[in-house]
């Protein structure tokens, strides 16, 4: 039984580093009616810049305030430089475009620090107050983090004026134009926050999985997985996706299947529950109208 | 009969001096040996393309040095992305294009099996690739390739002897890559531990390079209650295994591979208190090691690091595998000399008498005879004390097949 | 709104077949553009050292495959990242077949065809229900899990395990062309033939039911389409194409392995089927020569650059970026959406 819990809270652990890049994912997705493939790699970069911060002698918590606002103004360039002039292009071609980031940011890194693994500090205290051996204080920390992000999401997309344009300006371009919604400034300031928020996943993880170029190969597949699994349209649905994956994985490799075939088992499951549920747990159907 | 005998070997003599003398292989002139490769430099297993670029700064130190016998090197090394079907357009590019005179270091067990063959059927040296499977030594069957670095399943094996004599009644736990690397380990444990494996492995657990984490893993293992435990990993995943086995509390003997082995990439990241008391496995000099720190050979070594590859990491100790085999390399083409055909730098890569090669552990060497294709053999067995790795007990020989 | 949205992707209607470019007639253009294209590619086999017919040889096996993507993308307006699976699934029936049980390389293209037909009509099933990028991500989990399946240690005794299999390309039965040649030869073949095919099928009725459902499914559906039929056939034909290039590839490269076919493969095939044109056929040769030079050609620039500088090495991935962020840029639909933007604005209605 301790071992079940054990392997399930590791799962949530996990299940935490996924639902934070979702959290990316959904964040883009909503800002621009598409995936960011490119939104892993980025996200590493952003650590990066952390890291080489803290290398010099930043205090974390400037070090983590700099790379935000840095990662702020390199998503919204991004978006004015290269994504601005193809705008009419097809979406494929976008998808090739994002393919070309994620080289240019993995190569770029690799080129700048080198692929030996760097231990990323964790904004975290060393000790819990109480003792157990079953979870670490930045997993849990990762797990805070990402529900007060979800919150602030939740908040900004709900509530504010700037979050309902952005979900107008994705779903209706043409529309939101009409009422005065600056399409392009919110397609910048989507980009922006989405590379934000990738940022912050990007630190919160490092310190599990330890800085290198290639860190978000994987966790990329398990965050598109949880967005989609959860719904692209709901910031809630992606982190419960993003959880569920994790815990999934743990239990089907300690349990069901075993590690070999650990991956093949996750991805079935994920056609599976799409086949139930072809817009994810969460998500919105979309009725067309003919 | 025996007089046929003694003809036939003389025609032998003949043939082989005739092939020495039929000059010099493509890509050799009085000024410059060409020398093909091919690493990852990009895509996933791009963190190997170090080795690639700590050789070719080895081979600009060379050139600026006064090359070898009189010849620069030209060094043409492409990236493969470790993919087997670019490693054979790759490589025949090298051979058929850049006329180079031989290949070394190739990187990769498939991509070096895609064009295996190939190498053998153009008679063109296959030397010293950058892999540990066995499959690289097989002097009569493939005469044209050679390995370089101790195999994965000696390393297995000497584990397996360990485990053997010192916890005769443990109960061990495995984790290994689930791909040719990890699996030629699991072999090798397997061949020196014969039926004890069966009756003291009690759990087994895989991961894939692209897993983000394997605290799962590690969750299962601890949970057989296992007290000797056999890691498999690279330094990323052997970093997260320390780590999580200190959280929840794991602490069986632990055999970590040589390939994690390093006290700057794998134990700081970690925490060197965590890593207390690892036992492994090495061949070389781990240049961050205090052991190493007035080692004339280190000194040189982080020399020529600041001067020919200052992008490049001195925390990474394939830095100084690239230059380790180098100067093997540096060896056979010296030993070579003006003949320079491919026969004859086949010839001298199969004739290295104990050779001592730089940055190697002390009292090791390279050799190699036309009947044994492994140049390194010797390894010696290490526990990390928290601050260096402690060398212990003999210089442990392979046995060779 | 959840589907990455093929409609825009296709490309403008023919302009009439009167018009005039360069004082030729269009049709009398096209003609000469094909018969130069064939003549080509008959006589650079003997032209170029073997070496490069090597290369030319797996810039058709990738056009085969783009080709196959093509027709389920392009045409139908299904989004896969998963071909690379089907590409394997041919590539492990070929090896599988010559070196288990010994059977001619030539009696296994049509058998890894069948199998990856077969395979893509059973996962174009489920694929029904998917779309746009819940379909992507479906097929994104086929070319994750392959390698691990082909490495599993229950298939280890078929697929060799991680040691892959070796096969020998078949050797030239004429003296005349060397073993490079005659490959070259056999692929241009079934390259031809599979060609030959998806344009009878794209401009037939089928082909038309194909581009219905892609850009309207509803209405598709009204005018009495069985679209589930055509999509999950369309998947099957697809398969059937990226297989029998995998077949084909696995003879070029004479080994297989998992590592040979990773989901980087399906990316880099999506990147020359978009590259080329979408709904294009022709489109496919840039596709596969996009596919194998654009690499060698970034890293020959960062060579040029920085000489024998060893850390440039690890820019090789940022100039292959650029490039294909460039050619976005310069041909946003793809070349041929390019030469069609070129003819609509330069051609003349003739007489």
């Amino acid at each position: 039984m301790d071992q079940f819990l054990q392997q399930t809270l590791s799962g949530l652990a996990n299940g935490a580093i996924y639902a934070s890049l979702a959290l990316a994912v959904v964040m883009i997705y909503q800002a621009i009616d598409h995936f960011n493939f490119a939104q892993g790699e980025m996200a590493m970069f952003s650590t990066f810049i952390a890291w080489q911060l803290i290398a010099w002698g930043a205090p974390y918590w400037v070090a983590f305030l700099v790379c935000l606002a840095i990662s702020f103004i390199g998503g919204m360039a991004i978006e004015r430089i290269i994504f601005a002039p193809i705008h009419d292009a097809p979406a494929l071609s976008h998808v090739v475009v994002f393919i070309a980031l994620t080289l240019i940011f993995n190569a770029m890194a690799g080129f700048t620090w080198e692929f030996t693994i760097k231990e990323f500090p964790s904004p975290f205290p060393a000790e819990l107050p109480f003792k157990t051996t079953l979870i670490g204080p930045h997993e849990l920390g990762i797990v805070g983090i990402t529900l007060i992000m979800l919150g602030l999401i939740y908040v900004f997309f709900r509530f504010t004026p700037v979050g309902l344009a952005m979900r107008a300006a994705a779903a209706s371009p043409d529309s939101a134009l009409l009422v005065g919604i600056s399409v392009k400034k919110m397609l910048g300031l989507g980009w922006g926050l989405a590379a934000a928020i990738g940022a912050v996943a990007g630190m919160m993880i490092a310190p599990v999985v330890f800085l290198e170029p290639n860190m978000m190969l994987g966790i990329l597949l398990y965050g598109f997985a949880g967005a989609v699994v959860g719904g692209l349209t709901s910031p809630g649905g992606a982190v419960v996706g993003g959880f569920l994956m994790g815990v999934l994985e743990n239990l089907a490799g300690a349990y069901v299947i075993g590690s070999e075939l650990k991956l093949t088992f996750a991805l079935v499951v994920i056609v599976t529950v799409l086949l139930f549920r072809p817009a994810g747990l969460f998500g919105r159907v979309v009725v067309q109208r003919v | 009969m025996r007089n046929l005998h003694l003809a036939t070997a003389a025609a032998a003599a003949a043939l082989w001096a005739g092939a020495a003398m039929a000059g010099n292989a493509p890509g050799v002139t009085d000024t410059q040996i060409t020398i093909g490769n091919t690493n990852p430099y990009s895509g996933p297993a791009s963190s190997y393309g170090t080795i690639g670029k700590s050789i070719g700064a080895c081979w600009n130190w060379v050139n600026d040095t006064g090359g070898i016998n009189g010849r620069k090197i030209k060094w043409i090394s492409l990236d493969d992305g470790y993919s087997p079907p670019k490693t054979k357009e790759q490589v025949r590019k090298l051979v058929e294009k850049e006329k180079v005179a031989f290949t070394f270091q190739t990187l990769g067990t498939p991509t070096n099996s895609a064009v295996h063959k190939y190498m053998n059927k153009k008679k063109v040296p296959h030397l010293f690739v950058a892999t540990g499977a066995t499959k690289w030594g097989q002097p009569k069957k493939f005469p044209w390739t050679m390995g370089w670095q101790p195999n994965y399943q000696t390393v297995g094996a000497i584990f397996g002897n360990y485990i053997l004599q010192n916890h005769p009644n443990g109960k061990v736990a495995v984790m290994y890559q689930n791909d040719d690397y990890g699996k030629d380990y699991v072999i090798g444990m397997k061949r020196a531990m014969g039926d004890a494996y069966a009756k003291q492995v009690v759990k087994v657990e895989t991961y894939e390079v692209t897993d983000p984490t394997i605290d799962s893993q590690i969750v299962s293992l601890s949970g057989s209650g296992a007290d000797v435990f056999v890691n498999i990993s690279i330094p990323k995943f052997a970093a997260q295994a320390i780590k999580k086995m200190h959280a929840i509390g794991w602490k069986p003997a632990h055999l970590l591979n040589d390939v994690a082995a390093s006290i700057s990439s794998t134990y700081k990241p970690a925490g060197v208190e965590k890593a207390k008391g690892i036992i492994s496995v090495d061949f070389y000099k781990d240049p961050n090691d205090p052991e190493w720190k007035d080692d004339p050979e280190t000194i040189a070594w982080r020399a020529w690091m600041d001067k020919y590859y200052p992008g490049g990491d001195k925390d990474n100790k394939m830095n100084a595998y690239g230059y380790a085999v180098c100067h093997t390399m540096i060896e056979v083409l010296k030993n070579a000399g003006d003949d320079l055909s491919r026969e004859n730098i086949m010839k001298q890569a199969a004739s290295l008498h104990k050779v001592h090669i730089p940055m190697m552990l002390p009292g090791m060497f390279a050799d190699t005879s036309p009947t044994d294709f492994y140049p390194i053999e010797q390894m010696q067995m290490t526990r990390f004390d928290g601050t260096r790795s402690i060398r212990f007990g003999p210089l442990i020989s392979a046995e060779t097949e | 709104m959840t589907s990455i949205d093929t409609k825009s992707m296709a490309i403008p209607a023919n302009p009439a077949t009167t018009s005039v470019l360069f004082g030729v007639k269009l049709p009398t253009l096209k003609l000469a553009v094909t018969i130069i294209g064939v003549a080509l590619a008959l006589i650079l086999p003997f032209s170029v050292e073997s070496f490069t017919v090597f290369q030319l040889t797996q810039v058709l096996v990738y056009a085969i495959a783009v080709l196959g993507l093509n027709l389920l993308t392009g045409f139908n307006g299904q989004f896969s990242l998963g071909h690379s699976a089907f590409y394997a699934l041919g590539a492990y029936t070929a090896a599988i077949m010559v070196d288990r049980y010994e059977i001619a390389f030539y009696w296994t293209i049509l058998p890894a065809g069948v199998i990856c037909f077969i395979g893509g009509f059973l996962f174009g099933l489920p694929a029904l229900r998917l779309e746009g990028l819940f379909l992507a991500l479906a097929t994104f989990a086929l070319a994750v899990a392959t390698p691990q399946l082909l490495r599993y240690e229950h298939f280890e005794g078929f697929t060799g395990g991680v040691q892959g299999i070796d096969l020998f390309k078949p050797e030239s039965p004429v003296g005349a062309l060397g073993d490079d040649q005659w490959l070259y030869f056999v692929v241009l073949v079934c390259g031809v033939v599979l060609l030959v095919g998806a344009r009878n099928l794209t401009q037939g009725r089928t082909g038309r039911a194909m581009m219905a459902i892609r850009d309207n499914p509803l209405a598709a559906r009204t005018m009495g389409i069985n679209t589930s039929l055509y999509k999950s056939v369309t998947f099957g034909v697809s398969g059937a194409y990226t297989g029998i290039a995998g077949a084909l590839g696995a003879a070029v490269a004479e080994f297989v392995a998992p590592d040979s076919f990773t989901f980087f493969l399906s990316v880099w095939l999506l990147v020359g089927m978009v590259i080329g044109g979408l709904g294009s056929i022709p489109a496919a040769i840039v596709g596969g020569l996009f596919i194998l030079y654009v690499p060698n050609i970034s890293e020959a620039l960062i060579a040029q650059f920085f000489g024998d500088d060893p850390s440039a090495k690890a820019l090789i991935g940022v100039a292959f970026g650029c490039f294909l962020i460039f050619a976005v840029y310069v041909m946003p639909n793809g070349l041929a959406g390019f030469v069609r933007w070129f003819v609509v604005r330069y051609a003349r209605p003739g007489v």
